[in-house]
């Protein structure tokens, strides 16, 4: 394990606590982007150069931004900041203790710790795959996948449009011609 | 402790954190950012597995870190599209006020 690694998993765990944590919306955002950002320089760390930099392009570029936009679109300022978390709030944080101590628990006991990594911990240097390799393996082998990928992004563009559609029946369906009601406009 | 426990640990914390704001965050915005987080633990698995695995030319974990990062692409894209919605009908996007689905 190297000081890079170690670095860069500190900031993105850090990144991930202020997220879940902060009071401000905005601010959770910000610590979010800071997460994905640290997790596409943990794959690129790990020699993933490809995954770290789609993870850069759709999480910190794309995700993000949804996300400000979802959270200035709703208004995230007026919820009142003293009241971040639910009433059932201490029972979720003992379960993701509890998740955390088992999965912990597992990795640490676990032959992966161990004995099966042992062998490839001596292999140091990074997989070799240029980014034609990735192509040729995706057209080839995992072809099915990529199409069934392919149509589901459509049907998600498709959904989220749907969702997003402002209800037009719900203003007065009694008065076609009245100007729609000011709260409708997002 | 070798590389891949490392990596192994830091995505089950990265997992728990997750999981913690999905079950205590009120807004539902941040719900959403949580199961964002424990997604992109799994992939920090895949990567870790695929790296340190035995047969890396393979391409199998990292082939699914693909996949699944344009599934969460879509699933943001509708359950942001999801939130907005019913922040236009109730007025609200904090998960513990809205407690009826009737329209």
């Amino acid at each position: 394990m190297t000081l890079a690694f170690l670095i860069l998993a500190v900031l993105t765990v850090a990144g991930g606590v202020a997220a879940m944590t902060l009071r401000r919306l905005v601010h959770c955002a910000l610590a979010l982007t800071v997460a994905f950002a640290g997790l596409a320089a943990l794959y690129l760390n790990l020699g993933a150069e490809f995954a770290g930099l789609a993870q850069l392009l759709v999480y910190v570029g794309a995700i993000a931004i949804l996300i400000v936009f979802a959270i200035l679109l709703t208004h995230g300022g007026e919820s009142d900041p003293e009241k971040v978390f639910s009433p059932a709030g201490i029972a979720g944080g003992v379960i993701a203790l509890a998740v955390f101590a088992v999965l912990g628990w597992a990795v640490t006991t676990s032959s992966v710790a161990h004995g099966w990594g042992a062998g490839a911990a001596a292999q140091t240097s990074a997989p070799q795959t240029s980014v034609r390799e990735i192509g040729l393996t995706l057209m080839q082998r995992y072809v099915l996948p990529l199409e069934v990928i392919a149509l589901m992004l459509t049907a998600a563009m498709i959904g989220a449009v749907i969702l997003a559609w402002r209800e037009k029946r719900s203003v007065d369906p009694g008065a076609p011609s009245a100007p729609p009601s000011p709260e409708l406009r997002v | 402790m070798n590389p891949l426990a490392g990596c192994l640990l830091v995505s089950a914390l990265l997992f728990s954190v997750g999981l913690a704001g999905a079950l205590t965050r009120r807004s539902a915005i941040l719900v959403l950012a949580g199961i964002e987080l424990m997604l992109n633990a799994a992939n920090l698995n895949f990567i870790a597995f695929w790296r340190f695995g035995p047969h890396p030319e393979a391409l199998t974990g990292f082939i699914f870190v693909i996949f699944s990062i344009a599934v969460a692409a879509a699933e943001a894209a509708v359950g942001l599209a999801l939130i907005l919605a019913i922040y236009r009908h109730a007025r609200t996007s904090d998960v513990s006020e809205i407690t009826e689905m009737k329209g």
